[in-house]
């Protein structure tokens, strides 16, 4: 703590336009951040944390603007730059990694020469060095055959290349500051322990001073020298890492970490003996891209003989990362799309047999609730209309069916009011709420939850698990609950099956997958996830 | 709503355009009762020239006809045809562009192929053909320019619904056992409904431009005075009598200018994000 501050903000505030829930976006911030220290800014959506990164950058959007505040940098104030100042800054001094790899990246570039770009426009060295350095900096950040690799395109890359490759360009010029919004969010959780490491590392190296703003405990723990809580554009709590998750003083800290689900799984009662409410029996899709007339077609198996059931009053866990198909899964059994071979057993009926008229009938027995509390309710339909569409399209008198929507919405935890406004008016929480609310409006025997808390905040997610958990339980509802997410899986589910391209590679009780695993994947698996360390208190 | 006004007013050709689109529908409207002198009747020696007479204040065609009432009459044509006509490619061409969207595979590929045919004719000889195989009567403009002017909006809003089926809202709909008409009806349709608006405020300026290219051709209703049929009567002389055709020249632009002005609003209120890019 002895060296001097790399950058340091100082009482910064961002007034938000009018009309907007808070008056300030960020709200008398000061953080200093110190050469060969990474300092973790941690917050829910919606904190200000973005903000501040992107102040620290001179991105701002036009909207908003800075009232008061200072951000020194060399002796000078960098909100005080005019553009060309900006432009000097950025990259040479302070440089920056953006959350998705996927857009960050320009498409119709060379990954190479979207490097040297990086040398140009500070207008270094010559085109031949340019490539030399472009050559070194792929090789430090441990991106594999790094000649090739300075030649392709960015969909040629792995999301976690692409993040390689965006610290690499951020890194070109030898900054004294990173600031990494999220880098690892869109990542899987393998992926993300080595964008993690590397990050670490190359801040050891270079001495570099590190902002790296996050919303997971996890990733804090494994990372942070320093910790900054912000909350509504404050900051509420500010120390050391082992300080903050070891001994957390405030109580918006506290709920925080108290919110992280733990690894330990809880013990469930045992449930030997009872009805199967689900079968998938050698479940069989093939995604089959046409390559057009020069290529050969590219096919992806999505799902390969996969078989599980689920007992009556159960959860089922379907874990895996990005492209190992358990979402295709979750839309095989729901029928959304049809399998290529392999039965779906509610019961007596076959829903992969059933088509048309007859499949409508039968799927109020199996729902859905889906990942984007954002895309999965129409913006242009009432709740109360969204809620009871279904009802009513199995013959339930529309009067009786808005009764029931009303009911319904009580029962997960929202005032009946909400039947007449429109989804925008939600929090992401709330919108989760109707979409359980929409579910159950067909009162189902299973439940398919495909990633129904990972965009959620902790502390929501928290809650919505322990709806699901306890609305399962009053309704004796099963539930195949996919998830990326291993601490999510340990906490609620009964059994848990590994998924790992389109294949179960494991099936096995929570507890005893977390105690023994057998396949190394799921060793892979469960040893990426971040915060174990440095685990943060139980809850 | 109120935001969709406040957005749509803050675009001044947009404004432009929607004061004088409701100047012709009032036109359109009240016109022939406030000016009740019938377009055919010959009121004053031919080629009259204007501003010469107050009584007939744009002068007079080659019989001798108001010139004026001509314009007052013929907004009524253009406005109908150009609207009636619109309706009735957005007729023809939503529910099919919507069903080859959403169910894809071979359907999809029937109905493309079928509107592909309708693309590959030129439109406006398509027109003067099916106008003149029916005769020429305001059903049939209206009718041979509803036939040309669907394949548009049928791709638009295959486009629209092909983006829109995916969506999770639409995959609830469909786990929750709604029939395929309601979720295209219900769900689908009035997400999509943004582009086709504005595509339609367009396609009246386009169907007002063909009726007039129609009348000039001699292919208008007989019965009916339009704003092309009196651009069409007046081109042999308009080297003696400028203002028989210019006058309902510059009635057309308006016209069309209006519409074109109305549907960039629109584009604008409907679309805010592309707006602010833009400006």
């Amino acid at each position: 703590m002895t060296a001097a501050p790399a950058v340091s903000i100082k009482n910064l505030k961002i007034a938000l336009p009018k009309g907007a829930e808070r008056p300030y976006a960020v709200d008398g911030i000061s953080i200093d951040l110190i050469p060969g220290e990474i300092v973790c800014v941690v917050g829910e959506s919606g904190s200000g944390k973005s903000m501040c990164a992107h102040a620290l950058m001179g991105l701002l959007p036009d909207t908003v603007s800075t009232e008061t505040g200072e951000i020194a940098f060399n002796g000078g104030n960098l909100l005080k730059l005019d553009e060309d100042g900006w432009r000097d800054v950025r990259g040479r001094h302070i440089a920056m990694v953006f959350q998705e790899p996927m857009t960050a990246l320009n498409p119709l570039m060379r990954i190479g020469d979207q490097m040297m770009e990086m040398f140009e426009a500070h207008n270094l060295l010559t085109p031949k060095e340019r490539r030399a350095k472009a050559l070194g900096l792929a090789r430090e950040v441990g991106l594999p055959d790094p000649e090739r690799i300075v030649r392709a395109y960015p969909h040629q890359l792995s999301g976690g290349q692409r993040q390689r490759a965006m610290i690499a360009m951020a890194l070109a010029l030898e900054p004294a500051v990173l600031v990494a919004d999220e880098p690892t969010t869109a990542l899987d959780v393998t992926t993300q322990a080595q964008i993690l490491k590397l990050i670490r590392d190359l801040q050891r190296r270079r001495n570099m001073a590190v902002m790296f703003i996050t919303h997971d405990f996890g990733v804090v723990a494994d990372i942070a020298d320093r910790v900054v809580v912000l909350r509504y554009g404050k900051v509420v709590e500010e120390g050391t890492a082992a300080e903050v998750l070891t001994r957390p003083q405030h109580d918006y800290t506290k709920a925080l970490l108290a919110a992280v689900p733990s690894m330990h799984p809880p013990v469930r009662a045992p449930l030997e003996g009872r009805e199967k409410a689900v079968e998938v029996i050698g479940l069989d899709k093939t995604y089959v891209t046409s390559g057009g007339w020069f290529k050969p077609d590219r096919s992806v198996r999505a799902a390969n003989e996969v078989s599980f059931d689920i007992l009556q009053g159960e959860t089922l866990g379907l874990v895996g990362e990005s492209g190992s198909g358990k979402s295709s899964v979750a839309r095989l059994v729901m029928q959304l799309i049809k399998p290529d071979r392999g039965t779906v057993r509610l019961g007596d009926s076959d829903l992969t047999k059933l088509t048309g008229r007859a499949l409508r009938i039968e799927r109020h027995r199996i729902q859905m609730i889906f990942q984007d509390p954002f895309a999965s309710l129409n913006p242009r339909r009432k709740v109360g209309n969204i809620i009871s569409d279904g009802p009513i399209a199995h013959g339930t008198d529309a009067k009786v069916a808005m009764q029931r929507a009303r009911e319904l919405l009580g029962l997960v935890g929202l005032d009946a009011g909400a039947m007449e406004r429109y989804p925008h008016e939600f929090s992401g929480g709330q919108r989760q709420r109707i979409g359980i609310a929409r579910a159950l409006a067909l009162d189902p025997e299973i439940i398919v939850a495909d990633e129904a808390v990972s965009a959620l905040d902790v502390s929501v997610q928290a809650q919505v698990l322990a709806l699901l958990e306890d609305l399962k339980a009053r309704l004796g509802l099963s539930m195949l609950f996919i998830t990326h997410d291993l601490r999510v899986a340990a906490q609620i589910c009964d059994r848990i099956a590994v998924m790992q391209r389109g294949v179960i590679v494991e099936l096995k009780p929570t507890a005893q997958l977390f105690a023994s695993p057998e396949h190394p994947y799921t060793r892979e698996l469960l040893a990426a996830v971040p915060g174990q360390s440095a685990p943060p208190q139980a809850a | 709503m109120k935001a969709f006004w406040k957005s749509m007013l803050r675009h001044p050709g947009g404004v432009i355009g929607l004061v004088i689109l409701f100047i012709t529908i009032f036109i359109a409207i009240f016109g022939p009762t406030i000016f009740p002198t019938s377009p055919w009747r010959m009121v004053q020696r031919p080629f009259l020239p204007p501003f010469t007479n107050p009584a007939v204040l744009l002068g007079t065609d080659a019989l001798g006809r108001d010139v004026f009432a001509g314009i007052i009459y013929g907004a009524r044509v253009s406005l109908l045809v150009g609207m009636v006509s619109t309706l009735v490619a957005l007729i023809v061409g939503v529910p099919l562009g919507a069903t080859a969207g959403y169910f894809g595979g071979r359907v999809d590929d029937a109905l493309m192929r079928f509107t592909e045919f309708f693309q590959t004719i030129p439109s406006f000889p398509l027109a003067i053909v099916l106008v003149a195989i029916l005769q020429p009567s305001i059903y049939s403009i209206v009718a041979s320019i509803g036939i040309v002017s669907w394949p548009p909006v049928a791709r638009l809003v295959r486009a629209e619904v092909l983006s829109l089926r995916t969506r999770e809202y639409v995959q609830a709909a469909i786990v929750t056992g709604q029939s395929n008409s309601w979720i295209i009806w219900r769900e689908i349709l009035p997400n999509a409904l943004s582009p086709v608006i504005v595509l339609a405020s367009l396609m009246v300026a386009t169907a007002i431009l063909l009726e007039s290219s129609l009348s000039f051709l001699g292919l208008g209703d007989p019965n009916m005075i339009s704003w092309g049929y009196m651009v069409g009567a007046g081109r042999t002389v308009i080297r003696q009598a400028w203002w028989i055709t210019v006058f309902p020249g510059v009635a057309i632009l308006l016209a069309v200018l209006a519409m074109n002005l109305v549907g960039e609003g629109l584009n604008d209120a409907l679309n805010p994000r592309l707006a602010k890019g833009s400006r």
